[in-house]
């Protein structure tokens, strides 16, 4: 056991912050300061600065790009993206779809998607969830049918993230629907300019678009976009989530919230005070403070224990505990900063636009933080709920 | 203690469901949610002639003589309904002012008025620095002749873009947060120096900015030297209202929740058959049935002489209802999945509401920190 930072690892922290403070456009970290999503264009001139850094995968093998870092690299160069906050490698292209193409995709597939992904040339999205099929996911029944060199699709995604944004889609379709539920099902790569595909938005709560339904009529996908073999795409699917989760745990990003909240408290008053002064406001983020140093750790364990399980394909039960604690802890951050603006977190919209604060009542950090905690309920609702989280511990590490 | 209503009551609890069942369905609601306006005149009209907008009046003056009770069910309807109207900013905390700040003259001119639907009320309180504290006031009022002239900026007045009279706090003498020398008083939004700029709340509900510069007050309630304990005491009969209001959006919101809980099937069956979502369904209850409790006991409280023990009940009162609104909201989304995240569907409604009743008047941990101030409920032994 040795449990401090190598100095080669402290050097490349340094590296990595250095080159953040070099190169993300002011804009871009400002707009994330107040909380809000980058825009696409934000999120493609970032990506590709990182790709010709060589950084854009740090998850990929050496040989499709990846930069050949050791776990506790790839930990600290994403802490310090959230951090910054800078925009992370877009995780449908990087964490989700490449790492299956990786696993279970051809030598074609690799040549031809990854280096797009790379290179955010191409923007995909995630194609698994519908009406019918959330937390039971197999349920699916997106249906593909096999005719000649192609597969003819038909049926609906729904909350399907950003797909407005879209070049691909990764599906998941069902292709013998007389097999048992996880063995009719393959996993499609999907041009989003095929015909057939229609883009329906979804408002989510606070009032932004993020998600969408996507309704497939008679779309042809060619053959050769299929990846791993005729009906085992649940591997790839499980493998997928697996990965999803442990992305969940966004240690930096619940940091960067919590150093945004001290700040926002210097400026705002509770009994005459600033609110930072405050003992009880001071108990309850030194809570969430105690509750992240521990999660931490926690991922840290994981990531050992990753590289002693290198080359299964399952996943680690225990990214099922990172998905529940991490997002706990960031819906309990902004909840705190909800209300550390108290009443001034009532205005709707963005204070970008005319009118909306032209007599300063409410000072500017506090809009969109009622938005942000209503929006981040998802997080325990999406990448598997918290409460399939728990089944998955009771089953996996209870043997209940 | 009788918790049944009166025949009367009866009647009136009918009334109001009656109406809202006809005119605040969900899609009609978001109509009027859209609307410039953002809430809508014609059910106000059917406010006015069911006789809710008057209701704590007295009948003498114009009033349907409601009490505690009285607006305990009637704002427990338009929780359910999470409506839009401002008839807790003019009924009862307009009206409120009216009824223990106005001398019989104001009220004979203005009751009526408002108890038809043609006065609408705001209360300018909130401003940059004071978060919750109602004493924290900034805005001047200076002495003119025989009346008052006012300056300063108010921010966060629930219905201030459609009021016609602004019930403004200012202060007359001594600091910014000293708890003597704040006033009270009634200013024309037309009048000249007011400034108004409306906006949405997160909630779906109207707000406004309102600046004050050099305007002339029509009329001080209650005493310009020494108005806190008016405005406490108004407030406290809001959060009663609101209490009541917030149990109304929660019985609606769990109701949903298990109905969707019995309908929804994923893994072949309901989702209301696992026993993780059973159990919080039934926390759920519990947290709705203590708001209940509480609500009831706002009622109470409310009518309270002792302007002490009533702040310590009506804190007692928003850390409950806070603590239960929480909770029942965030678990209607969680136990909906996806669904509830989406503008298009009710239970985020409510969620988003019962979100910023919580904070009306202060938050939960607000009213803790008051309470444990004060030295709680309980006296020691
Ligand atoms: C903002 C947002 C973005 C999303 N982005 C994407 C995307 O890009 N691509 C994509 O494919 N999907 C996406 N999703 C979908 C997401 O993965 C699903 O919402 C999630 O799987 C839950 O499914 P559901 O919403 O249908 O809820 P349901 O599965 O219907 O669940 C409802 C409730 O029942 C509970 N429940 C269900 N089964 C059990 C059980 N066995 N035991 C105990 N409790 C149970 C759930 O935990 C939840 O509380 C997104 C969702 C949201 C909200």
């Amino acid at each position: 056991m040795e449990l401090r930072w190598t100095d080669e690892e402290r050097a490349f922290r340094k590296e990595v912050r250095d080159f953040i403070d070099r190169e993300l456009p002011k804009e871009t970290r400002e707009r994330m300061i107040r909380g809000k999503s980058p825009t696409k264009e934000m999120v493609v001139e970032w990506q590709r600065k990182l790709n010709k850094r060589g950084w854009a995968v740090p998850d990929w093998p050496v040989e499709h790009g990846g930069p050949g870092w050791t776990p506790a690299q790839r930990y600290i160069f994403r802490e310090e993206l959230m951090q910054a906050p800078a925009p992370q490698p877009l995780a449908f292209n990087t964490n989700m779809c490449g790492p299956v193409i990786i696993a279970f995709g051809t030598e074609e597939q690799k040549k031809r998607f990854l280096p797009r992904m790379a290179n955010l040339d191409d923007w995909w999205c995630q194609g698994f969830s519908e009406p019918g099929a959330g937390s039971d996911l197999a349920g699916l029944k997106c249906r593909a049918v096999r005719q000649g060199d192609h597969y003819v699709v038909n049926g609906q995604k729904t909350w399907t993230t950003l797909a407005q944004y879209a070049d691909w889609i990764f599906l998941l379709v069902r292709t013998d629907p007389n097999a048992k539920k996880q063995e009719g099902i393959s996993f499609l790569l999907c041009d989003m300019k095929s015909p057939g595909i229609t883009v329906r938005p979804i408002i989510t709560i606070e009032g932004g678009h993020e998600v969408n339904e996507v309704f497939f009529d008679d779309v042809k996908v060619p053959v050769e976009n299929l990846v791993g073999q005729e009906n085992r795409g649940w591997d790839c699917a499980k493998f997928l989530l697996g990965n999803e989760r442990f992305g969940q745990a966004r240690v930096g990003a619940s940091r960067e919230r919590i150093r945004r909240l001290k700040a926002i408290a210097r400026e705002t008053m509770l009994d005459g005070r600033p609110l930072a002064e405050d003992p009880t406001f001071r108990q309850s983020v030194a809570e969430i403070e105690v509750e992240l140093q521990a999660l931490e750790m926690t991922v840290m364990r994981v990531i050992a224990n990753e590289t002693k399980r290198k080359g299964s394909n399952k996943p680690d039960p225990a990214t099922s505990v990172l998905k529940i604690k991490g997002t706990e802890i960031q819906q309990n951050v902004s909840e705190l900063l909800m209300k550390a603006a108290g009443p001034y977190a009532w205005v709707d919209g963005d204070p970008e636009a005319e009118g909306s604060n032209q007599w300063d009542v409410a000072p500017d950090w506090a809009y969109g933080l009622a938005g942000t905690y209503f929006n981040w309920r998802k997080q325990s609702i999406y990448g598997g709920s918290n409460e399939i989280q728990r089944n998955i511990m009771a089953k996996a590490f209870l043997g209940l | 203690m009788d918790f049944d209503l009166t025949e009367e009551q009866t009647l009136l609890q009918d009334s109001v469901r009656r109406l809202l069942a006809d005119k605040y369905g969900f899609e009609q609601r978001k109509a009027y949610m859209n609307s410039e306006q953002g809430w809508s005149r014609e059910v106000w009209g059917q406010y006015a002639e069911l006789g809710l907008l008057g209701l704590p009046f007295a009948e003498e003056e114009g009033g349907f003589g409601g009490g505690a009770e009285e607006i305990l069910i009637v704002a427990e309807q338009m929780g359910r309904s999470i409506t839009l109207e401002p008839w807790l900013t003019t009924t009862v905390v307009g009206g409120g002012f009216l009824r223990h700040g106005a001398d019989a003259a104001l009220r004979g001119a203005m009751v009526p008025k408002l108890a038809a639907g043609e006065m609408l009320l705001a209360f300018a309180h909130t401003e940059r620095q004071s978060r919750y504290d109602l004493f924290d006031v900034a805005t001047r009022a200076r002495r003119d002749g025989g009346g008052w002239v006012l300056d300063g900026r108010k921010g966060m007045v629930i219905h201030g873009d459609s009021a016609d009279r602004l019930i403004v706090t200012a202060r007359t003498a001594g600091a910014q947060r000293d708890r003597k020398g704040v006033g009270v008083f009634l200013v024309d939004a037309k009048a000249e120096g007011v400034s108004v700029q409306g906006f949405r709340t997160v909630d779906g509900q109207r707000a406004a900015e309102v600046q004050l510069s050099g305007v002339r007050a029509e009329a001080a309630l209650g005493d310009p030297e020494d108005g806190l304990p008016l405005v406490d005491r108004v407030v406290d009969e809001a959060i009663a209202a609101l209490a009541a209001e917030a149990v109304g959006a929660m019985e609606v919101a769990h109701t949903m929740t298990v109905d969707y809980m019995k309908t929804r099937k994923q893994f072949d069956r309901p989702i209301g058959s696992f026993q993780a979502l059973q159990h919080r369904a039934a926390d759920m209850l519990v947290a709705l049935e203590q708001a209940r409790s509480m609500a009831y006991f706002a009622a109470l409280a409310a009518q309270e002489e002792d302007a002490d023990l009533r702040r310590r009940h009506m804190a007692a009162v928003k850390v409950q209802i806070g603590r239960s609104s929480r909770f029942v909201g965030q678990q209607t989304i969680q136990l909906h999945g996806g669904i509830a995240m989406t503008m298009e569907y009710a239970a985020g409604h409510y969620f988003k509401r019962l979100t910023v009743n919580e904070a009306t008047f202060g938050d939960a941990d607000y009213w803790l920190r008051v309470l444990a101030g004060a030295g709680g409920l309980v006296a020691a032994a």
